[in-house]
């Protein structure tokens, strides 16, 4: 097995893993969090570490990763940015948002799925219902959350990501 | 004129509230808290004793509250279902999966005010002899994770968690867990086999009731983030005074989330029942009215998976008259008193209490198209009628809002929408199947029109096959 933890990761780990006292394959979802976090991905066999530390079958992992849309198999850009697609956004112009940054960043925006720029910097998805429907179209940069954003918001936001 | 009345977001809002300790400490928290630990237990005519755990829980089950997350199931009957006499522990969880598309209410509360959800928390494991308990907060919400981790760890450095909590003797504690990304987490039996370590498929009831066999098979709580705010509320306020608040059988308050073509759309805490639907879009205190030159096409009341509503509609609504007898009344669709009870009469739901309001500008067939790309997409693919069928239908509207659309697609459409309701495990086959059987129905004509339009443009040829991208 090639994938090592580093000594962070292992104590977030850890520490994630002490909050589910019943039953450690509670932990699996906070785990596979962390690693994502860490890595940018889960490979196999990063999977199949985490199956072990829980003391399950690989395919007890996997078979998560492959489930929750969230978990990704294969590394995305540095920046990902996921557009709301759902109802109330639909309505408040995510669509255009969407075509805004697809040309921007030279995608296809009648493709389906997470798109990666040839650099690695950006990826881009349409996702679902972000629970921000009074503010749209919303979108997040990573971890950061953006609502209202209009074609100028969005460049300054793309503009901010180094 | 009706107005918002915040109890819930009473503070959230304020200018210069932050959501840490120290200043939910100096807007009077954690006091709830201190109230309930010292409850006097009750002595009953009958000689028999209450605990003080015991009258907590009679509280809030007089209340009248009704579980905020979709259902609006007495939040007070479903603690009294839990099972207290296997021995096993009992646990609790906090619906924080906030993902019903139009709903952005615990948002709110989880980033402004997380102290009030880990004070209606505790009050309420406190009351259940509960000594774990989770937050299952969505995938989504990475920054109100952190907010409610820290605000966790402020609690037990103040001792309102952890061991001896206020010097009782009990001990809590409480994790948050974050989900990955799945709609489904948020049916409370898919949410618990997600925090056990799995996909979240949802279990069949019966057996699998949570207050009997829940998470690892012990009894548990499912309760929404909102509904255990109001746990703090009824104690502070007593349950009388709580069920002052709002209509008969639809007690206290409640956070509309209010979104579509409305000038103000946002999040509006009412009184339930105190607001019609027509003054939640039309008020200047609420909505403020659609935009310019726009008339009302349909409002979907609570949630997209709720049945949608058409303008113009009436209802026929029991309405108690002046000699106490029960009298059937006409309601037309705005004079509907946003509450449980009314919607439910009015052959819908007021859900997770998200308004979607859609104008005369929009296409209906597009609107639709757009919600069944969501629930083929969340579907977890556990019972077929479900896993086919939300693609079928997603497939179908997909061909429709992309020119090629046929006479009988709408008759098509329900025909998969009927075999999909009542035949899966959990309601997320009403949820995908509601939205499709509602706006076929009402707006037949559009569906046909367009269908019509089609064939005669091209011909009633076979219509190619289509692939679902969502991004079209």
């Amino acid at each position: 097995m090639s994938f090592q933890p580093t000594a962070a990761l292992e104590a977030e780990i850890d520490e994630l893993m002490s909050h589910y006292p019943q039953q450690k394959r509670s932990a699996s979802l906070m785990l596979l969090h962390a690693v994502q976090e860490h890595c940018g991905y889960i490979s196999r066999d990063a999977a199949e570490w985490v199956a072990k530390k829980l003391e399950l079958q690989p395919i007890n992992i996997w078979e998560l990763v492959t489930f929750y849309p969230m978990l990704r198999q294969a590394p995305a850009g540095r920046h990902q940015i996921k557009v709301c697609r759902t109802l109330s956004c639909a309505l408040g112009g995510s669509h255009k948002l969407y075509d805004h940054f697809c040309t921007k960043l030279g995608m296809d925006a009648h493709k389906h799925g997470l798109q990666t720029t040839p650099d690695g910097k950006f990826s881009i998805e349409f996702v679902e219902c972000l629970a921000s429907c009074g503010t749209p179209p919303v979108m997040m940069c990573n971890e950061e959350f953006h609502e209202g954003v209009t074609p100028q918001k969005a460049d300054a936001i793309m503009g901010g990501c180094k | 004129m009706p107005q918002e009345f915040r109890l819930i977001l009473k503070d959230a809002d304020q200018p210069g509230y932050t959501p840490d300790m120290e200043c939910y400490v100096r807007h009077g928290g954690y006091e709830a808290l201190k109230k309930s630990v010292a409850t006097a237990p009750r002595e009953l005519p009958d000689g028999k004793k209450m605990t003080a755990q015991e009258v907590i829980r009679d509280e809030v089950l007089k209340s009248g509250l009704r579980g905020r997350g979709g259902a609006g199931f007495s939040a007070g009957l479903k603690w009294s279902f839990v099972d207290r006499k296997s021995g096993k522990p009992i646990y609790l969880i906090c619906n924080a999966d906030e993902s019903e598309p139009g709903t952005f209410k615990d948002r709110q509360i989880i980033h402004k005010d997380p102290h009030q959800l880990i004070e209606g928390m505790i009050i309420s494991c406190w009351a259940n002899d509960v000594k774990l308990a989770y937050i299952y907060i969505r995938g989504e919400f990475p920054e109100g994770a952190r907010i409610l981790n820290r605000a966790l760890e402020e609690a037990r450095a103040k001792g309102f968690l952890g061991k001896n909590i206020l010097g009782t003797g009990y001990d809590l504690d409480i994790w948050v867990h974050r989900g990955a990304g799945a709609y489904i987490c948020g049916e409370e039996t898919g949410l618990i086999e997600s925090l056990e370590g799995k996909r979240a498929y949802p279990r069949i009831k019966p057996p699998y009731f949570p207050a009997v066999l829940g998470l690892y098979m012990c009894p548990t709580i499912v309760n929404n983030v909102e509904t255990l705010c109001h746990v703090k509320h009824i104690v502070t306020m007593g349950s009388a005074e709580y069920a002052k608040l709002g209509t008969p059988n639809n007690t206290g308050t409640r956070i509309v989330s209010l979104s579509g073509d409305v000038k103000r759309p946002g999040y509006y805490e009412i009184e339930v029942g105190k607001a019609t639907l027509g003054e939640l879009i039309n008020d200047p205190a609420f909505g403020g009215g659609l935009l310019d030159g726009r008339k009302l096409k349909a409002i979907i009341p609570g949630g997209s998976s709720s049945k949608v509503l058409k303008a113009g509609e009436v209802f026929k609504l029991n309405r108690k008259g002046a000699d106490g007898q029960m009298t059937k009344v006409d309601v037309p669709l705005l004079d509907l008193p946003y509450d449980f009870d009314s919607l439910q009469q009015a052959g819908t739901m007021s859900g997770s209490s998200a308004v979607i309001v859609i104008d005369d500008s929009r296409d209906i067939v597009e609107c639709l198209a757009n919600i069944a790309d969501f629930y083929a997409h969340e579907s977890c693919g556990q019972c077929t009628p479900c896993r086919e069928g939300s693609l079928w239908m997603s497939k179908a509207l997909h061909r429709m809002t992309h020119g090629q659309g046929r006479k009988q697609d709408a008759d098509y459409l329900l025909n998969i929408a009927q075999n999909i309701q009542g035949r899966t495990i959990c309601a997320f086959g009403e949820g995908c199947a509601w939205p499709v059987l509602s706006f076929v129905k009402k707006f037949k004509e559009d569906f046909e029109a367009k269908g019509a339009a089609d064939e005669a443009k091209h011909g009633a040829i076979a219509p190619q096959k289509a692939a679902v991208n969502p991004n079209d």
